[in-house]
Parts: structure tokens; sequence; C-alpha cells
């Protein structure tokens, strides 16, 4: 941990996270969309076991919340692709710009 | 003394109850009953106005006000007063409306809208009686509007005939444009005195003589007089009224409606005698009416037209009164005219309900077969040419004395009296004496409630004008001023030169209708072209002022049309393209959505890193 | 040891290098696939990042669940949706400028906020054993652990309902 300043692992959580961000809002696909957030959720969970570090706290909290962040991640993985196949099932088509029904 | 009495808001309310009995019962329940609530009613308000008369005979004067709307510094009161002109005027209003409800009652017989017209008839006593004991001049503009009302209601009794209906349009819209003019008048009251009582304005007056409002508000009260008395340019509806039943004509175009008129004038008089120059106009207006409506009288051929355009005529003489500022003057010849005009209407009517005609040509010889009207209708005649003892005389002749000092007025009335007793004896002559016409053949004599009513104003043509004359040492006129010195001073000479005049315009309508036929022909072939002539370029001037009002109107509507109809849709335009612009954000993509919170996100973090 | 350190350093900075490249690709390629492998790709680095900070059986849970389970799921849902041909990836330019600068924006601001703090790593953080995070989980933070249970239970049986069939 002493080796790399922590500004390193920070900034690298940075770059996934704003590449996650972008990819939300640019995927057409909407499994894309959840890869993106997979991404997002890595990079919450690497700033978590950076700061256990940094921060005066119990030790392990750092690794156990970045393992519920996983487990969590998990989940909401399974639930989003769950949603996908049904929205497939319904629409036959899982490009984001055409579920507009909520348009003008 | 002044004081107060209940009973008298009686007096326009019987006919008001009347009149809602007869709307609301009067085609079912009602039917020929509808008369009955009519006269009952009028009869009341006669007998309940009678004692307050009484009263102001012996010098009370009745006052009584309550506040209606408070504006401004003061507030606008209704009450009631009756001084002595209100008075007289009541009298003779009540006592000539219901002498005409009982003549109706024959004359209308069979006519299906029979209640309707005694409604009608009922809600004009009501407004008529209001108008003349209000106090204030916001309360007299509300009669009088109602009056207006009643008046277009009437004349278009019978509005299947076009020609009804095209009248009392025109009745109503030519008195509109006087009415403008009077309301703007009683604005201008109450920005000069900050009231509308006639009393209060007569003490209040002098304060505002310099004021140049004081002759706008004078004239713009006058023009209201101009349209509803006739007189010249808005005096074109007054002959198309005739197109109402003729009941009608005689107690709101002879005896009461128009003669609201003249008391307007009267009331407003303190107003108008400071405003000099009005009073010019009022005087020169007067006398031109007078003087045309006679004239246009000469040629006319249908006997309600004779009448109709003598009735402007005498308005004229009254107008021309009060613009000399004799206005007891001009009272009195008010209340004679009623009399004797209602009179002469009423034998009018009789002639047409007994002949069937109205025309001049169609008829003659009458006088054997319809005695009653004929004798009646005599005493007319005469007193209207003002032949003494009747009561015309002596109000005309009070008119002259009045004017004799000013040359050109008193030789315009003059020969105004002159052609007054001329047309008026030739609408007798062709009527009753002479040769039989194709209509006369089977004309028969009107039943009594017809006759009756004929015989009591033909009285009261008879004694109405001793009250003011020298025999009862005028006074009329000093009751009417409350002095001693009401009257101009009777003068021996001029008697005799209004006597004169009345006697050869009526030497002269035998002349030409009865001694030598041939000579009337002639002399109206001569004068006709004239007259029409003159008929046709007094309406003309009538028809400019209503074309300049149209087309003020036109371009009002395209104002409206486009600018202000325009701008309400702009407004609505903008909204609808605002709204069309800003919908578009709603893609319904999750993604632009994320993308305006996300960079919203970034601002406020921008902020709170400050 | 200075050689084996800087080796070390070396080997970290690679990952976190692998790990952002494999990121952009995930974001960036246009087919589903690769997006799928590379995001495979970043989840094997942020675990060696995992090691590097001393959090070793963070790592070895992130390469079985994340890896392992997340990503075949992943995969099989591109499959099963992917039948047909891949259309535009990608929303248009203007949306993928717009996203650009905004999270530009955002990580320049992130980047400077990071940047200006002092961080002090504490000192005394050894490396735990797995049985001292067994014994934390199990007792400090047995709620929290419960309740992931039932949430794994309740997505477990929503997935379920969610995915299936609807009976004819």
């Amino acid at each position: 941990m002493n080796l790399i300043p922590t500004e390193h692992y920070l900034l690298f959580a940075l770059v996934l996270f704003a590449a996650g961000v972008t990819g939300i809002l640019t995927r057409r696909n909407v499994i894309g969309v959840l890869i993106s957030i997979e991404l997002m959720l890595n990079a919450a969970a690497i700033n978590l076991v950076v700061f256990s570090h940094t921060v005066k706290t119990a030790p392990e909290t750092g690794q156990l919340f970045a393992f519920f962040v996983i487990a969590l991640a998990a989940a909401g993985a399974a639930v989003g692709l769950a949603i996908v196949l049904a929205l497939y099932r319904n629409r036959h088509t899982v490009q984001t710009d055409e579920m507009n029904l909520l348009k003008w | 003394m002044v004081t107060q009495s209940g009973w008298i808001y009686l007096i326009p309310c019987y006919p008001l109850v009347a009149f809602l009995l007869n709307v609301f019962f009067g085609a079912k329940v009602l039917k020929e009953k509808a008369a009955w609530v009519s006269i009952a009613a009028s009869v009341l308000s006669f007998f309940t106005a009678l004692p307050f008369t009484a009263g102001c005979l012996q010098g009370k004067i009745y006052s009584d006000r309550f506040p209606w709307i408070a504006a401004g510094n003061g507030s606008l009161d209704f009450g009631y007063l009756i001084d002595p002109m209100a008075a007289v005027l009541i009298f003779v209003v009540t006592l000539v409306g219901t002498l005409i409800v009982v003549y109706s009652t024959g004359y209308m017989r069979s006519d299906a809208g029979y209640h309707r017209f005694f409604a009608y008839v009922s809600l004009f006593m009501s407004a008529m009686t209001t108008l003349v004991i209000a106090n204030n001049f916001l309360l007299f503009f509300i009669a009088w509007e109602i009056m207006g009302l009643c008046s277009y209601l009437l004349i278009g009794f019978w509005f299947e005939k076009p020609a009804a209906a095209k009248a009392c349009k025109k009745a109503f819209l030519v008195t509109r444009v006087g009415d403008i003019g009077l309301f703007l008048g009683i604005l201008t009251l109450f920005t000069l005195f900050g009231t509308l009582h006639f009393e209060d304005i007569k003490d209040m007056a002098q304060t505002a003589a310099g004021n140049p409002l004081l002759p706008a508000a004078a004239f713009l009260v006058f023009c209201g007089t101009i349209g509803k008395s006739a007189q010249f340019p808005l005096h074109v509806w007054l002959p198309d009224a005739m197109e109402g039943p003729t009941p009608v004509s005689a107690l709101i175009h002879a005896a009461t409606m128009v003669a609201a008129g003249v008391y307007l004038l009267a009331r407003a008089f303190p107003v108008l005698a400071l405003s000099p120059d009005v009073m010019k106009i009022i005087l020169y207006t007067g006398t031109g009416t007078a003087f045309v409506g006679a004239f246009i009288a000469l040629g006319a051929t249908d006997i309600k037209k004779v009448l109709a355009y003598s009735t402007i005529s005498q308005l004229g003489f009254m107008v021309a009164a009060m613009g000399l500022g004799a206005v007891n003057a001009g009272f009195f010849h008010l209340v004679t005219h009623a009399f004797f005009k209602a009179l002469l209407f009423m034998g009018a009517g009789s002639v047409i309900h007994g002949t069937g005609t109205q025309d001049l040509r169609e008829l003659g010889g009458l006088f054997p077969k319809m005695k009653s009207t004929a004798w009646t209708f005599l005493i007319g005649a005469l007193a209207i040419s003002g032949i003494p003892p009747l009561a015309g005389f002596w109000s005309k002749d009070e008119i002259l004395t009045a004017s004799h000092g000013n040359n050109f007025i008193f030789t315009v009335l003059c020969v105004s009296a002159f052609i007054t007793a001329f047309y008026m004896f030739r609408l007798f002559f062709l009527t009753f004496l002479g040769k039989e016409g194709a209509k006369s053949g089977h004309a028969h004599e009107s039943p009594l409630s017809i006759t009756g009513p004929l015989w009591v104003l033909a009285g009261c043509s008879l004694l109405a004008g001793l009250p003011g004359s020298p025999f009862m040492g005028m006074w009329l006129q000093n009751f009417l001023s409350g002095t001693r010195h009401g009257a101009h001073e009777p003068q021996a000479a001029l008697m005799m030169i209004s006597t004169a005049l009345g006697a050869a315009g009526i030497a002269f309508a035998a002349l030409f209708y009865l001694a030598v036929p041939g000579l009337a022909k002639t002399a109206e072939a001569v004068l006709r072209p004239a007259g029409s002539g003159l008929e046709k370029s007094m309406n003309s001037v009538a028809s400019g002022i209503g074309t300049l009002f149209m087309k003020a109107g036109s371009f009002q509507n395209f104002f409206d049309k486009y600018f202000v109809d325009g701008i309400v849709n702009l407004s609505g335009y903008a909204a609808q393209l605002a709204a069309s612009s800003i919908r578009r954000i709603q893609t319904g993509l999750v993604q632009h959505s994320l993308l305006v919170a996300f960079a919203v996100l970034m601002v406020f973090l921008y902020c709170g890193m400050k | 040891m200075e050689s084996l350190q800087v080796l070390v350093k070396a080997g970290i900075y690679i990952l976190m290098a692998a790990g952002s490249l494999a990121a952009i690709g995930a974001v960036f390629f246009p087919n589903l696939f690769y997006a799928g492998l590379s995001l495979a790709g970043v989840l094997i680095c942020v675990a060696g990042i995992y090691l590097s900070a001393g959090a070793d059986f963070l790592a070895m849970v992130q390469i079985l669940i994340y890896v392992g389970a997340v990503m075949t799921l992943i995969i099989y849902a591109i499959m099963l949706t992917n039948i047909e041909e891949i259309k535009v990836s990608h929303l248009g330019i203007k949306q993928i400028l717009l996203s650009i600068l905004a999270v530009s924006g955002f990580a320049v601001l992130t980047a400077s906020a990071i940047l200006s703090i002092d961080w002090r790593p504490l000192s005394g953080q050894n490396r735990l054993e797995v049985h001292e995070l067994g014994a934390a989980l199990m007792s400090r933070y047995i709620f929290p652990f419960e309740v992931l249970g039932i949430l794994l239970f309740a997505v477990l049986i929503g997935a379920i309902v969610i995915a299936r069939k609807d009976k004819v």
C-alpha cells in the first residue's frame, strides 16, 4: 500500500468511473449500459478499499464494504439482466432508443 | 315647507306591478282582463298623485332622498322631489295615461298581442312617473332609458310588419345618439358639482359660473333633448314612429315621452341659464324645428304623419321658449300640448278605427257619420291653432310674448303659428268636411271606450289654459316659479296678433280646401317639391350623422378583429410556440435526461467546491 | 529489494494502464461481445489492484464472483439477445460529444479535488488475515451480512419471476 501514492489509486478509480458514466450516456444497447454500470461499481469499490488505509476506522471496514458492493453489484446485474430478457421478449429489441414510449 | 311621504313611492309601483302581472299572467290567465289590470294601476297612480298635487298647491314641497351609491366625496342619492313643476306634470301624465289606457281597450280589442300591449304601456307609465318625480339626474336618466325601451317595444308592436320593425329600430338608435350626449352631460355635471341632485345643483350652479365645462355640460344635456324631443337633426324617428298603434302615438309621441325632453331642459335650467351660447343654440334649434316641422306638415297626406310633424313643430316651440329663458311658458305649453295633442291623435285613431284608412285623400265628409269624433277633433284643432279661450292660445301667446324682444325669432314663430293653424284645419277639412272620399262610405262612430276619453280631453283642452291666463292672474306661471312674477305681462296687442294668425290660418285653409278646390291642387303642385325637398334634406343630415357613426363602428370592428383579437391570439400562439419547442426535450430516452442530470451535478460540484 | 519494489511498482502501474484501456474499450467497442470481454479484463486488473492494496481476500472474491459469475451472466444475456444484425452501437455524435464534455468536466473537478488533499496513509495497517475478516463479518457486520442474504434471496426470486415465460 505504501508503494504507490494514494492519489494514483484514486485517479485510476476516477478513470474507471468516468468511463462508466460515458458508457451509460452513450451506449445504445441495454447490456452495454449494464456493462458500464459494472465499471462504475468497481470504481467505487476500489475507492472504498483505498480509503480504509487513510481513514481512522477499523481496518477491515473498507474490504468488507467492498465485499458488500461486489455482492450488490452481482445482485443488480442479475435483476437487470432478467429485466433485459423480459424486455427483449416484449419488444424484440434491446436498443435503448427504441424504448421511447414516454416521448412527447 | 318640505315634507315627506312614503306614498309617493307607490305612484310608479302600481304600473310596475301591472306590467309584471301582464307579462307573467297576461297570455294565458288574464287575456282580456289584462286591460283592467293596467287601467286599475293607472287610476291608482292618478289618485295617489292627486293629494300631493293638492299639497303642492298649498305650498308644500315633497322631498326625500336615500343614499344609493357612494361615489367620490359625495354619494348618489335616489328619491323624489315634488315641487310645483313635478306636481303639475304628474297630474297631467297620470290623467292622460289613464285616459289612453281606457281608450286602448276599445282600440286594440281584436289584436292578438292584447296583454303584451298593456304590459308595455304599464311599464312605460311606471317609467314616466318615475322620471317626473325623480330628484336627481341619474334616476331621471334611468327612467329616460326605460322609456326609450318602451318606445322601441311599442313602436314595433306589430313587429311582423317590416316597416314597423325598421321604425322601432330607427327610433331607438336615433334617440340613443341623443342619450349618449345626455349621459356625457350627466358625467360632466357630476365632475363639476360632485352631485346630481336637482336642488343641490340649483344651489351650487353659481359656483361653477366661469368653468368651461359648464357650457359643455349644458350642451350635452341638450343633446338628450334633441334626441328625445325630436329636434332637428334627430327628428327623423318621429314620423316613422307612426307605425305603432295610435294609442302609442298619443301617449308616447305626443303627450308624455317627447315632453320628457322639455322637462329635462326645465330641470337643468339652472345650468343652462349660465351658458348664454348654449341658450342661443337651443333657441335657434327650437325655432328652426318649429318652422320646418310645420312646413313639412303642410304637404303630408297621412293623418298621423301630419300630427307627427305637428308634434315636432310644437316641441320646437317649447324648446324655443326654453331657449328664451321662459321656462314657465315652455312648461305651460307642454301641459296644454299634452292635452290637445293626445286628443288629436286619439281622434285620428278613432277615424282610422272607423274607416280603416289613414290616407287623407281617401277621406272626407265624415262629419255626419262620426259626430263625437268630429266635434272633439274640432276642439283640439282650435286649441292647437291658438284660438282663445282654448288652452293652446294662452300657452302659445306666452311664448310669443317671451320672444317679442327678438324680431327674427318672433317673426319665425309667428309664421310657424300661422302655418300650424293652416295645416291643422287642412287636416280637419279634408277629413271631416267636403266631399266623401273613397273610404268614407261605411264609416261608423267608434264605441264609448274610444269616444269617452275624447270628450274628457276635449274638456281639458277647453279649460287647461285658464290657470295660466290673465283670468286667473297667471296663476300657473306664478305657481311654477314660486314668485309673483312668473309670467310675462300679457300685452293686448300681441294677443290680437296671435288670434289673428290663428284665424287667418283657418280662413286660408277654408279657402284652399273648401271654397276653391282647384286652388289647393295648384298650390300643392307648386309647394310639394319644396316641401319634400326640405324633408329630404333634413333627413339626409340625420342619415349623414348615421353614416358617420357607421364608419366609426366599422373601423372599430376592424380594429377589434385584427388588433385586439390579434394580440390575444398572439399570446396564445406564443404559448403554443414555447410549448412545442420545449416539448422536444421529452425524447423518451433515459440517456438524454441522464446527461442533463450529470451536467447539472457538475455545476453543483463546481459551485460546492468553490 | 529495490529492484523488486520497482518491479512491483511497475507492475501495478501496468495493471492500472491496462485496466484503463480495457475500461475505455468496454465503453467504446461497437461489438458488444468485445465490450463484454474488455469488462472481464477490467475486472481482472481491478483484482490485481486489490492485491496490491493488501486486500487479497477481496481480490479472490472479485475474480470468483465478478469474473466468474457476473461476467458469465452478461455473456449469456448478450448471446440470448443479440441475434439480429448489430446496428449502430452508440447514440449520435452530439450525445457522445456532450457526454465526453460533461464527464471530462467531472473528471477535472474530481481530480483537482483528489490532488489537492494531503493523503497520509496510516501506518500500522497490516495485511488482514482471512479469519480476521470472517470474524469481523460475523460479529460486527452481522447485520448487513444478514440483510445481504435477504436481498440476494429477493433478487433470486425476483429475477426468476421477471424472466420466466408467461404461463399460457
